[in-house]
């Protein structure tokens, strides 16, 4: 058995019981960054926070809310908005962060493409940051749900209905996934299920992936420069400070990054008290009605892009090229040929591959949100062409890449 | 068997345990998220067809969706085409139209004019005349039905009878 001696302090009773002076050194202080970055690198801690807002938001959403086709409607804009007081407040916090964090999850997702981080080793955290993405997506649909209006009614059913795989006609899978012909009691009940439990526990074992994936590569750099982060980390330590390439997580790194946060969380919050109506579909203000169809039928901004890639091609070519949409960022370090770790401007086509994929995805999300006549029509038809076009066409630019 | 240690050989015994207990409880796991019996037991609807006027469109539910009942005029039934005809049901004398009151483009509820006899998508102009067949894009079929079965004065939507399979298989409806 271990030795244990007479404790002199409580830090040292709990450091031979739980080793926490070697946690703390492995988890904070002896965990290197390396200097060479910028704002942008700062967007995990932005989620993380995003996150712990949501789930304490959700906390307190989920003590008046009540999963029942009658009654979970009038839970969310009768009892928590007028009854509970501060149930406004959880709820637009819980509306405003479920739609700014993709805001901030589609900004990590360029940095992480800009500066090259899904290579050499980094692939793991880019296909577990793109797992997280999936489970993000999830838990904003299955969220989207719960307050049973006439937009949770309709997307409820306009996206099961996509499992039926358009010819093929699985309307049995569509009906086990609802549990009924329609979203109905079985369908909130489930979803509800799903949105409190199964999918978050999903999203914090993978966010434990994601930050498991960091440890060995480490953080990328503005450079894509190769770290020796054990010798680098020596010279920190040795008392070199300025002449190291790396510094402490925490506090060096810590301190910066709440900076960011600082900055954001007063944007967020701004958000919040004065321009929450962004999140707040005035459509869902009216109850579920499954004989009454709303004229427009379109999803939260974040996912227009993928939504008009669906809409402008006939039902069949239409799924697929949704399915294609869904799945290809996750095969980004394969599709990439290019041995550089360089940011995106040092090479070559990858960087006009770069601007064009950003611009042609925001043109998706502007014409996913316009009706689908005329012009708009044509011009979301082409963008998305171009987007399966790019994505074809990356293997070869990148294959053609000099090495730099 | 012979070259294995007896740790290998309960590494594989276990392994045969938890195997059959994951298939048992992936299919109870799958089972349990089917439609309930008493979901499905109400996804039967019967209309009874002597209670509806002459043209004037009546909209029922069938497992939470629309269904258009209209029953058909003299004059209607002595001007429809035979294509129109084959889409109509009859039960005891008269004739009805009797379909999923949703637009087959993307899934609007069409409103009916009982003057001109048809009837008009709001969403994107698609239209249908009496029979619910299509007449103007953009929908791509006609106005589907829903399973049926003629019972006597009663029609039994959600159970297939031999009218609705002769329709499905002429291609009248999906």
């Amino acid at each position: 058995m271990a030795h244990f001696t007479k404790a002199t302090s409580v830090k040292d009773w709990l450091n031979q019981r739980l080793a926490v002076e070697k946690l703390e050194k492995v988890m904070m202080s002896e965990y290197w960054i390396p200097k060479n970055i910028n704002f942008l690198w700062a967007m995990g801690m932005v989620l993380v926070i995003t996150f712990a807002l949501l789930l304490v938001s959700g906390i307190f959403l989920l003590m008046y809310y009540q999963p029942n086709v009658n009654t979970a409607f009038d839970s969310v804009n009768y009892t928590i908005m007028r009854e509970v007081d501060f149930g406004w407040l959880w709820r637009h916090v819980h509306g405003v962060a479920a739609s700014v964090v993709f805001l901030i999850i589609y900004i990590h997702m360029f940095t992480g493409i800009y500066y090259g981080s899904y290579k050499k080793g980094r692939e793991m955290i880019w296909i577990s940051g793109m797992l997280l993405f999936v489970a993000f997506s999830a838990e904003a649909f299955s969220g989207y749900m719960l307050p049973w209006g006439q937009m949770s009614y309709w997307a409820g059913m306009v996206i099961t209905n996509l499992f039926s795989g358009g010819s093929l006609h699985a309307d049995g899978l569509v009906e086990w996934i609802r549990g009924d012909y329609v979203p109905a009691q079985a369908f909130l009940n489930r979803f509800f299920m799903l949105h409190v439990l199964l999918i978050p526990l999903a999203i914090m074992g993978l966010i434990g992936l994601h930050f498991g994936a960091l440890r060995i590569p480490h953080v990328n750099n503005q450079d894509g420069e190769e770290i020796d982060f054990d010798a680098e980390a020596k010279k920190y330590l040795d008392g070199d400070k300025a002449g190291s390439k790396v510094m402490r997580f925490a506090n060096d790194f810590m301190s910066k990054d709440m900076m960011v946060v600082g900055i954001y969380l007063i944007f967020f919050f701004y958000l919040v008290f004065y321009n929450y109506g962004f999140a707040m579909d005035p459509v869902n203000f009216d109850p579920a009605d499954g004989l009454k169809t709303p004229a427009h039928i379109y999803p939260e901004w974040y996912f227009l892009w993928s939504y008009e890639i669906l809409r402008p091609f006939s039902t069949n070519v239409g799924l697929i090229a949704f399915a294609f949409a869904q799945v290809i960022f996750v095969l980004l370090p394969f599709l990439d040929r290019s041995p550089n770790t360089v940011p995106a401007n040092r090479r070559g086509l990858f960087a006009v591959w770069f601007w064009l994929m950003l611009v042609d995805m925001i043109v998706l999300t502007a014409m996913g949100k316009v009706p689908p006549s005329g012009m708009f029509s044509t011009i979301g038809f082409y963008a998305a062409l171009t987007f399966i076009g790019l994505w074809i066409a990356l293997p070869f630019i990148t294959k053609m890449e000099k090495k730099v | 068997m012979k070259n294995s240690s007896r740790r290998g050989f309960m590494g594989k015994a276990f392994g045969a345990v938890a195997g059959v207990g994951a298939v048992a409880s992936l299919y109870a796991m799958k089972k349990s998220w089917d439609p309930l019996p008493s979901v499905k037991a109400a996804g039967f609807t019967t209309l009874d067809m002597s209670a509806y006027n002459e043209n004037e469109l009546i909209t029922e539910k069938w497992r939470g969706k629309p269904i258009f009942v209209l029953k058909m005029t003299k004059d209607m039934m002595s001007k429809a085409s035979d294509k129109e005809k084959s889409r109509l049901i009859k039960v005891g004398d008269s004739h009805f139209m009797v379909c999923l009151g949703l637009c087959t483009h993307l899934g609007c509820i069409p409103g009916y004019n009982p003057n001109e006899k048809t009837f008009l998508c709001a969403c994107h102009g698609g239209m249908y005349d009496f029979s619910g067949d299509v007449t103007k894009a953009p929908p791509p079929r006609g106005l589907d039905i829903p399973p049926f079965k003629v019972d006597g004065n009663k029609l039994v939507l959600g159970e297939a009878g031999p009218e609705y399979k002769k329709m499905k298989e002429t291609g009248i409806t999906l």
